[in-house]
């Protein structure tokens, strides 16, 4: 039975926004964490670890995030891991965001100049101080515009989880769509959603780059 | 008529009047350095009468070409009034050799063989033959600005404008474009330079123009001019840049 | 772990792997032709005087960036035939992709032409080079050079990103994917095997483009 797009079906957009939300949120953290072990790798004077990272970032890079995301809600029950599709969707996302922040923080990290090592050395600063107090916090400020900015993407890209059927905005979308057959008004009252979030996160991650860009 | 003729030149940026009412005029064969503080409005005027900046009033009339009229044909002007600036400006992506061949090719529509046989001349004029293949970014500042002269000079203008062309150079790097400079102005070229060379001017110049506030402060010839200012505000900017 | 991995179920398949990244590469190159027509006409827009054209480019890019691709697409293949234009699946994709990387491509040639300094068109112009001449003999190259690297990135992330339009039918790579798990009910193998061939494509094209990178801009040709 085909019914009207009406408030109820806006109301089951925005609760399920919360889990394009959360979704987002969990990719975040489990890739921000594995991020951080992805750009030490990285770094780290030793070239094996080196050759890991970059094998990981050019993987993760070099793959659609659809494929991940399809391999791993094919592929964890292989080894006997049941996974729910929300399961698939924030380990895939996760190690998505883990090779960009990876690289995002890599990138603030090497263009902190050798000058600031150097100084830092000259002061008598072993390794850890010369990091801890000289370096990072100058990288941290650098790299936090395009951190807030690749959020953007991951918010966006969220959107995939849907394909393996995994109930947030799009799928809602599409599960409204069915049944009241109006495509039109509802895949654009979810791009409207989608942009508020983005736009804001878009705009906060420009101020932010002015912000430190004057005063660095 | 003159070479070059302005009258009552009128220019602004915005709400500040940077030239306010210019006129002079300059004779085929004279060299004549204009000085002055920053913000005097020496290398706008420069730039005016190149056509690179409009004016807001005044007729400018440069080699028989009135760039004031409307559609006046600009091109034909830069032509006749070459332009080497401050910061060299050569093309990164062309070697030395191409830089100074591409407006021979496009503007004067030579073919490559007369394009090349003029840019060797040249190139080879500002003392840099051997360097015909290299790119702008291999040359110290003192070497792009000799290929920027050069690539003015291969265009046979009827005047040479210089807009403050050692200032961005480092001290050491001076000398060598100066002693092109000096070359080209022994060869009868009419040539106007914007510089803060005092010695320059003095032994170069046939005549100084003191810009000072938007105006023409003090004119007269080179010599005399710097060694015996007549108002105090030449003799001012004087001790300022010789102590 | 007792699973048997039977790669060998694909073999039959082959050609339609084969037809999935023929259509992959053809879908990729032309919606980097159209999005990039898009893109030049929005840069030039966005950097115009006249706020009634900067207006709507800015508006045009921030709605692109801002949403994600798969809406987008959903739109144009779901959406457009209410209003009574009905498009296939692969003529679908080809336009929300493009429409999609217009908004990008429009913010890597603005600053592209934003690289360029003033004082090199002036440096053209006061050689007596007509404001064309200098677009393209003083311009263009420099230009292309300082963005080449982002346009070689962007369509890679192109060419991963058309496996989305799958979602409605189009019969690319990722779609063969899904027709070939239909029948084969192989899933892992499927697109394991699939999600390597983007693999493959990508350090494919990425060595081809620094290879062209390299003979264009890095070997100085003699003249």
């Amino acid at each position: 039975m085909i019914r009207e797009f009406s408030l109820n079906d806006l109301v089951f957009m925005l609760e399920a926004l919360r889990w394009t939300v959360g979704l987002a949120i969990i990719a975040t953290i489990g890739g921000g964490a594995l991020g951080i072990i992805v750009a030490v790798l990285r770094v780290v004077a030793f070239k094996p670890a080196n050759w890991l990272a970059i094998g990981y970032i050019n993987l993760v890079q070099g793959t659609p995030l659809l494929g991940q995301l399809f391999v791993f809600f094919f592929g964890l029950p292989l080894f006997g891991i049941q996974v729910d599709a929300w399961v698939a969707a924030s380990l895939s996302l996760s190690i998505y965001a883990s090779a960009f922040f990876g690289e995002i923080w890599r990138g603030s990290l090497q263009s902190v100049s050798q000058r600031q090592w150097e100084a830092g050395a000259a002061l008598g600063l072993n390794y850890w101080q010369r990091l801890t107090h000289v370096v990072l916090p100058q990288a941290l400020r650098i790299s936090i515009a395009p951190t807030v900015g690749f959020l953007v993407q991951l918010v966006k890209n969220t959107s995939l989880a849907a394909l393996i059927g995994f109930i947030e905005l799009t799928r809602a979308s599409q599960i409204i769509t069915a049944a009241t057959f109006a495509p039109l008004p509802v895949y654009t009252t979810a791009a409207a959603l989608y942009f508020i979030i983005c736009f804001s996160l878009s705009q906060f991650s420009q101020r932010l780059e002015r912000r430190f860009h004057v005063t660095r | 008529m003159s070479l070059v003729e302005l009258t009552d030149i009128h220019k602004s940026f915005g709400s500040v009047e940077v030239l306010k009412g210019i006129s002079m005029t300059m004779e085929q064969g004279e060299i004549v350095a204009i000085i002055g503080r920053s913000g005097s409005g020496k290398s706008t005027l420069l730039r005016c009468i190149n056509g690179l900046e409009s004016v807001q009033s005044g007729r400018i009339q440069v080699a028989g070409i009135e760039a004031t009229k409307p559609g006046a044909d600009l091109n034909a002007l830069r032509q006749r009034a070459g332009m080497v600036f401050q910061s060299y400006n050569l093309f990164p992506h062309l070697s030395v050799e191409r830089n100074v061949m591409l407006a021979l090719r496009l503007v004067q529509k030579m073919s490559v063989d007369e394009a090349r046989e003029l840019a060797h001349a040249m190139v080879a004029k500002v003392g840099l033959a051997e360097k015909l293949a290299a790119y702008p970014d291999e040359l110290s500042g003192g070497q792009q600005q000799r290929v920027a002269i050069a690539r003015s000079l291969a265009m046979q203008p009827t005047l040479m404008l210089f807009d403050e062309i050692t200032s961005a150079l480092d001290p050491e790097l001076v000398g060598e474009v100066l002693k092109v400079l000096e070359g080209v102005a022994r060869e009868g070229m009419t040539m106007m330079l914007v510089t803060h060379e005092m010695n320059f001017a003095k032994n170069v110049a046939d005549r100084v123009i003191f810009m000072h506030e938007g105006r023409i402060h003090e004119d007269g010839p080179a010599r005399e001019t710097l060694l015996e200012p007549r108002t105090e505000e030449l003799r001012s900017f004087l001790s300022a840049v010789l102590h | 772990m007792n699973y048997n991995f039977k790669f060998k179920a694909l073999a039959p398949y082959t050609s339609e792997i084969i037809d999935g990244v023929i259509l992959t590469l053809q879908l990729s190159a032309v919606t980097m032709l159209l999005g990039l027509a898009i893109g030049l006409a929005v840069a030039i827009a966005s950097i115009s005087p006249k706020s009634a054209l900067r207006r709507p480019a800015r508006i045009y890019v921030e709605a692109i960036r801002n949403t994600p691709l798969i809406v987008q697409l959903f739109i144009v293949f779901f959406g457009l035939p209410t209003l009574g234009i009905k498009l296939g699946a692969n003529s679908a994709a080809l336009i929300a992709l493009s429409i999609n990387l217009g908004a990008y491509s429009s913010e890597i040639l603005r600053a592209g032409f934003e690289s360029i300094r003033p004082s090199q068109i002036e440096a053209g112009r006061s050689l007596g080079l007509t404001a064309a001449q200098t677009f393209r003999h003083v311009v263009l190259f420099p230009a292309i050079k300082s963005i080449y690297p982002a346009l070689a990135s962007q369509f890679v992330l192109l060419m991963l990103t058309t496996s989305i339009v799958s979602s409605i039918g189009a019969t690319e790579l990722f779609g063969q994917a899904a027709f070939i798990d239909s029948r084969t009910y192989r899933s892992f193998e499927v697109y394991a095997l699939i999600t390597l061939s983007y693999l493959f494509l990508t350090l494919a094209f990425r060595s081809l483009f620094s290879a062209i990178y390299w003979l264009v801009f890095v070997r100085r040709s003699r003249a």
